[in-house]
């Protein structure tokens, strides 16, 4: 037994800003006082406010540090792991209440949170077993291979009511029971773990923080569908993640959690990785099974569906890494228990990658039917530097977005497919009044072009068509009528695409056109662009009565834009301007502004 | 996405072949060995030349069109040579509403070479990428494994020059 246990995040967005060497110096302060056999350091997944990264709790006080820096280290170990006084300057200052010191779950950003499918996250090591077994790890599987048939898991799982968490929201329990009655000498149970949603990092959190939990999942999927061989597709952007799977499944090979004959039982499960590499489109399920034979990731036709002739033409079920981070919980805790939490439709938790504009980044898990306005406004903490919010983006180029009038909108998958945007696997980027929304499309627009796989016309050239118009927009050469031809294209490509890339493509230009015409209409009619993003639609111009003729614009002028004398008003010439904004940077008068 | 064809002459090791030899006849008999053996070999060569496909398609007895169809669909498989320190700058949605764009043209400046391109010192390349997963520290911008977060345009000539020789 320690004394003291000291958690540090060794998420990817800690590790990026150093937790390593946090670690590393908090063994060697510990070592020097001769502590290493009364206080534990323990490397864990991520605790989720990753905007304060690094993140090190101490336990058993529950103290909370953020943005920990290596000089602080000898300081915590002296006055805090030694003397047993918490260095207040250092915590996080929502914990911190004049003399009182409150736990993280009264924080305003844990408060509202439903942890399910990150239970586990930033509470065990995720590179030992025994941490996830002492959290009741493999009690679900082994509840499963004792005492279930796989009908009465599938049945289980489809009482629950749980949806897929990647997107679709396809009712995970139908899936399973198609895969289970095919007939088959080998069936597949797939994770899809490419989350290439720009600004998603919902499941390399679940990966990087609790890997055995979708390692379980799936051996209790493969004995549902009679299934002996399982394949996580994960991206190799994610080299933490990686690593971690494969430590934990070499350590349940071990225990005899995978392999032949799990627990006893005579069930036989093993699980492969494959690493992705870069194709945005192989999230699509068929496209990712093409892509694990090998192949370019192009997807196929639908029916036959995978779960009748998948991967190798075998029958195969593919989940989401958040789908399966329910499945123990709803086997232990029951399917009433799981359908008791969420809306009527929606059953369960949701997590959220809160990024962009708010002051609290990070990963976020509440009930279904929670509004945006308290995930941003409450949770979030809201837009920071006193800027007003102007939408919030959800599933990534596949989605829309959902403007400040319906913020009050109970999220779940209906309701947001109603208002015009989709669930999507959980990015939520939160844009302020400095977002210009034409940009937004574009820049979907882009990613979308580049990551089209070029297999059916609508999407490859669809999309390319439909950024040269948003492009235009963009420099002041856009038409009234343009709109219009442009969502008769949108609407096109939805119709026509083969696959979910396609199909939702449009998505980012349909809502922005919806919800922010006036914008568009700016940029059109107006030749202006009201965020102040388009660049070509900018002037730059130097107010002559605040110019006090100082020179340090016409200096740090890259195109030699700016002309003056000393101490006298400067002027911008707008055709050698290059609108980089250098010179407003620069000026300690204020006297240069854009519109 | 299209992908820049090096004109740079091969210059692959005995070493390295005997390395791509050995990752070969381990993944031989496995199905779906392309993606596998590629991403192993980018390793061995940092790049993916048409020499080391060739060797790949004639190793696996696949034909050299369905591996050069695999490494040209991937945006992880780079056909050309990645400068010493190759900077990487994260387009994804979380950086780039908070200005990573901007990082990225202030590269093209310092370094004089837009995205996918490599100093004709080999020092270093820039690459555009898609979420590195660091949303938290948006924007950011990683050197080979370092990774710097909350950049301005302003930190970018800080950076480069600590990389400089």
């Amino acid at each position: 037994m320690y004394r003291s246990n000291v958690l540090v995040c060794g998420g990817t967005g800690c590790t990026s800003s150093n937790s390593q060497a946090i670690i590393a110096k908090l063994n060697e302060e510990i070592k020097s006082r001769g502590l290493q056999d009364e206080i534990n350091v323990v490397q864990t997944g991520c605790f989720g406010l990753c905007a304060l990264g690094p993140i090190m709790i101490v336990y058993p006080e529950g103290s909370f540090y953020s943005r920990v820096k290596v000089e602080d280290i000898p300081e915590i170990v002296e006055e805090h792991l030694v003397k047993g006084n918490v260095v207040k300057h250092l915590l996080y200052k929502e914990t911190v209440r004049g003399d009182e010191i409150v736990g993280l779950s009264e924080t305003a950003f844990y408060a509202k949170q439903h942890r399910l499918a990150l239970k586990n996250c930033g509470v065990i090591n995720p590179e030992r077993i025994d941490e996830y077994i002492a959290m009741d790890g493999y009690q679900a599987l082994a509840k499963v291979l004792t005492k279930m048939t796989p009908e009465d898991v599938v049945n289980e799982i489809t009482k629950s009511g749980l949806r897929g968490r990647g997107g679709g929201g396809f009712p995970t329990g139908r899936k399973w029971s198609f895969a289970a009655m095919q007939k088959a000498d080998q069936k597949y149970v797939c994770c899809n773990a490419d989350e290439g949603d720009p600004g998603a990092f919902m499941d390399r959190s679940v990966l990087e923080g609790d890997p055995h939990t979708v390692l379980e999942a799936m051996a209790i999927a493969g004995y549902a569908i009679g299934a002996s061989q399982g394949y996580i597709y994960v991206r190799a952007e994610y080299p933490i993640a990686v690593k971690r799977l494969q430590i934990a499944i070499n350590q349940a090979h071990e225990y005899g959690l995978l392999g032949d004959n799990i627990l006893g039982t005579g069930f036989k499960f093993d699980v492969q990785l494959r690493l992705g590499a870069g194709a945005f489109v192989c999230g699509e399920e068929t496209a990712l099974l093409t892509s694990i034979e090998g192949n370019r990731g192009e997807p196929r036709p639908r029916p036959p569906f995978p779960a009748v002739k998948g991967l190798f033409q075998k029958p195969t079920i593919l989940n989401n890494v958040e789908t399966y981070a329910n499945v123990c919980q709803i086997i232990l805790k029951g399917a009433d228990w799981f359908s008791s939490i969420g809306t009527e439709k929606s059953k369960g938790t949701k997590v959220f990658a809160l990024g962009g504009k708010i002051e609290h980044t990070g990963l976020v898990e509440v009930p279904m039917g929670t509004t945006l306005r308290e995930i941003i406004e409450e949770i979030g903490g809201g837009v920071p530097n006193g800027k007003k919010f102007k939408a919030a983006q959800t599933g990534g180029p596949s989605g829309g977005c959902i403007p400040a009038e319906h913020m009050d909108v109970p999220i779940d998958y209906d309701n947001l497919i109603a208002i015009g945007s989709m669930m999507g696997s959980g990015g939520l980027i939160v844009m302020d009044e400095t977002t210009c929304m034409v940009d937004i499309a574009k820049f979907f627009l882009e990613f979308t072009v580049d990551e089209s796989c070029g297999k059916c016309t609508p999407c490859r050239i669809g999309t390319r068509r439909l950024l040269e118009m948003l492009d235009k927009i963009t420099k002041g050469q856009g038409t009234l009528e343009m709109l219009d031809e442009m969502e008769q294209l949108c609407y096109y490509i939805k119709d026509n695409s083969l696959c979910g890339l396609g199909q939702t493509a449009p998505n980012p230009v349909l809502a922005t056109l919806k919800y922010f015409r006036d914008e568009y209409i700016a940029h059109v009619v107006d030749k202006k662009c009201p965020a102040g993003v388009c660049k070509s639609l900018l002037t730059i111009s130097i107010d002559p009565d605040k110019c006090k003729g100082c020179t340090m614009c016409a200096r740090v002028c890259p195109a030699g834009a700016i002309s003056g004398t000393v101490k006298n008003p400067h002027v911008v010439d707008q055709s050698k301007c290059v609108k980089c904004g250098a010179c407003m940077e620069k000026c300690k008068f204020g006297a240069i502004s854009k519109s | 996405m299209q992908k820049k064809i090096s004109s740079i002459p091969f210059s692959g090791t005995p070493e390295q072949e005997a390395k791509l030899k050995e990752i070969i006849s381990r993944h031989k008999d496995d199905p779906g060995a392309v993606m596998p053996v590629l991403q192993e070999a980018q390793d061995v060569y940092g790049y993916l030349p048409i020499e080391v496909q060739t060797m790949i398609a004639e190793g696996l007895n696949v034909p050299l069109e369905e591996v050069y169809g695999v490494s040209t669909f991937y945006s992880q498989f780079a056909l050309s040579p990645k400068g010493k320190y190759n900077i990487s700058v994260c387009l994804g949605t979380a950086c780039y509403v908070k200005g990573s764009g901007l990082l990225l043209e202030e590269l093209t400046k310092q370094l004089g070479i837009g995205a996918e391109e490599c100093t004709p010192d080999g020092e270093f390349s820039l690459t555009a990428c898609r979420c590195i997963g660091a949303c938290g520290l948006a924007p950011v911008l990683t050197v080979n494994d370092d990774v710097y977060g909350r950049l301005v345009p302003d930190d970018i000539k800080g950076i480069i020059d600590k990389y400089k020789a």
